[in-house]
């Protein structure tokens, strides 16, 4: 899908689950791009999955959610894998932005989340707060590093190298809007056909503010590892109960400290 | 009751042993801050040798903390001064966001560290002109309250600063904030009486750092009991186990404070001078337990996350 790319507007991934091959192209194109050297080699002994995790080197992660049945089931019914090519979600209301103190996390000209290198001071912060266990530090730049959506090939006119790889179009990159409409269209076919299960995350605003990467699932987010909408929560919801929380206890540590210091006449 | 099983997916931050440490020194620094301001301010003259103790104790352990908190951000360390100020190409400035608890703390560290200097600098002073008296009037006393207010800070948000944030168990109470300055107070109190050993005209104030103490970790218990009730309630329990020891060591710690405080309230009681109440208890023991109960708190909430 030819894209011309123009700062200004909203950009995204569209990642279309029900026909990813676990292929791992847009790991390969995203490392080779992006100038990763990968994780030292291990073998997880889970699935086909020895890339393990989204960190500072992985910054697509194809997963394998093994669904193989402990008996076999009627002809058509079984599931072996969900396969599921995650990523940064370039939230609309992104926890990791919220919570830096640095100012080092910025929203684009192409509406993506994108972390400069050169002002983060590798607080951490952002990794505490990303719900969806996406940045990690990297020990050698003292960091934190994530999908950048291509940032420089977007500044360049071209698509993200992991949509341009990925042979089954189960990536798709493109204004926002386009997407969207794209997605409803592949989420109406699906449950014409009767794949009742299928579902969109973070196409609406129920899960922080919506996803400029959003996905079409096979099963209920948690599968995944995504939080439902009812706990996709950003971390200054518990600023108050914090804040009061602590001014209560210093009042009452105050009034104890008069109780006990309190002049009593003692000779 | 489980009224709302929160899931996490995230990440742990891999924040280990310079913060514990830089907690550790906060809840001190502030502790001891705000202990001083109220025996300066509520309590006796003779309280006053007390209240530089705990002016001194607050400047000494600040030292650390800045050391600590640079130390962690690894091979990033001289950046360390980002966090005060935004050096985005374009849009410079001064970095500040009060609903991020580790930006607003950063900017409550620079400011209380101007209050905790200039009090150690005056007690240094007071200290060797016996005929000086403290910052008199309105102003020395605004001082110390404001200064004060920075140390109740300094004390507590490292705690909302663990809230904040979308971890298990930290982010699933709102507990922490109270809990950690309740802890800070407590181990500031036993820190100042450990302390009062060195400096015998500070002995006046001993029982009464210690009958403190006791009030603060009644506080602390109570907010412990809160804190593994939201904690269970949102049914992320369940890594706190392992780390059993070190919520034993933080309950020994509160045990030994309400001993050595009852002890004391008694002999008040009975008409005892708090050098009574001095030579009554161990105060070498109980200090010590009670700062070991103190870090080993930090240590099982920071660690049961991670």
């Amino acid at each position: 899908m030819a894209v011309t790319i123009k700062p200004g507007e909203s950009y995204g991934f569209f990642t279309d689950t029900s026909i990813c091959i676990g292929c791992k192209a847009c790991e390969v194109a995203c490392k080779e791009w992006n100038q990763l050297q990968g994780d030292s080699p291990k073998f997880l002994a889970d699935s086909y999955d020895n890339t393990g995790q989204l960190d500072d080197q992985n910054w697509r992660h194809v997963k394998f959610i093994d669904q193989v049945p402990a008996q076999s089931v009627d002809a058509g019914n079984g599931k072996a894998f969900l396969m599921m090519s995650d990523v940064c979600k370039h939230c609309k209301h992104a926890s990791c932005m919220e919570v830096c103190p640095t100012g080092a996390i910025i929203r684009t000209e192409f509406d993506t989340v994108f972390i400069q290198q050169d002002v983060c001071n590798g607080c951490r912060n952002c990794i505490a707060a990303c719900p969806y266990s996406v940045i990690a530090l990297n020990p050698a730049t003292g960091t934190a590093h994530k999908c950048t959506l291509c940032y420089d090939r977007l500044q360049g006119g071209l698509q993200p190298a992991c949509a341009k790889a990925c042979p089954t179009q189960s990536i798709q990159f493109g204004p926002l809007a386009e997407l969207q409409q794209a997605a409803d269209v592949r989420l109406a076919a699906l449950h014409s056909q009767g794949v009742s299960q299928a579902q969109l995350y973070g196409r609406d605003d129920q899960v922080y503010g919506g996803l400029n990467a959003f996905f079409l699932l096979m099963d209920k987010p948690e599968t995944y590892g995504l939080p439902n909408a009812e706990n996709a929560k950003l971390p200054s919801r518990n600023d108050l109960g914090g804040y009061v929380g602590a001014l209560v206890t210093a009042v009452l540590g105050v009034i104890a400290g008069i109780v006990a210091f309190r002049r009593r006449g003692t000779s | 009751m489980i009224y709302l099983a929160a899931e996490h997916f995230v990440r742990a931050p891999q924040w280990t042993w310079y913060i514990l440490g830089y907690f550790f020194f906060a809840g001190l620094t502030g502790g001891s801050y705000a202990l001083a301001t109220l025996l300066r301010l509520v309590g006796d003259a003779r309280d006053e040798p007390a209240a530089r103790l705990g002016f001194y104790a607050s400047f000494v352990t600040l030292l650390a903390c800045p050391v600590l908190l640079t130390a962690d951000l690894g091979a990033s360390w001289l950046r360390f001064w980002h966090m005060l100020v935004d050096v985005t190409p374009g849009d410079q400035g001064l970095n500040f966001k009060y609903w991020s608890p580790m930006s607003v703390g950063v900017w409550a560290l620079l400011a209380f560290g101007f209050f905790a200097a200039l009090s150690a600098l005056e007690s240094f002073v007071l200290d060797r002109r016996s005929n000086a008296r403290p910052l008199g009037g309105i102003a020395g006393r605004a001082f110390n309250v404001v200064g004060g207010v920075f140390a109740l800070f300094i004390a507590s948000y490292t705690g909302v600063l663990l809230s904040v944030s979308n971890q298990p168990i930290w982010s699933d109470t709102w507990v922490l904030g109270g809990l950690f300055l309740a802890s800070g107070l407590s181990g500031s109190a036993a820190l100042l009486a450990l302390l009062t050993r060195y400096r015998p005209q500070a002995a006046f104030s001993l029982g009464r750092l210690h009958e403190a103490d006791g009030y603060f970790s009644i506080l602390e218990l109570v907010l412990l009991v809160a804190f593994f009730l939201t904690i269970i309630a949102a049914g992320t329990a369940g890594p706190t186990v392992p780390l059993l020891p070190l919520w034993l060591l933080a309950l020994v710690g509160i045990g030994s404070s309400l001993v050595v405080a009852r002890g004391q309230m008694r002999i008040r009681g009975a008409g005892g001078s708090a050098a009574i109440a001095r030579a009554g208890t161990d105060t070498l023991l109980v200090s010590t337990l009670v700062l070991l109960g103190v870090l080993a708190l930090r240590a099982a909430v920071i660690f049961s996350a991670q």
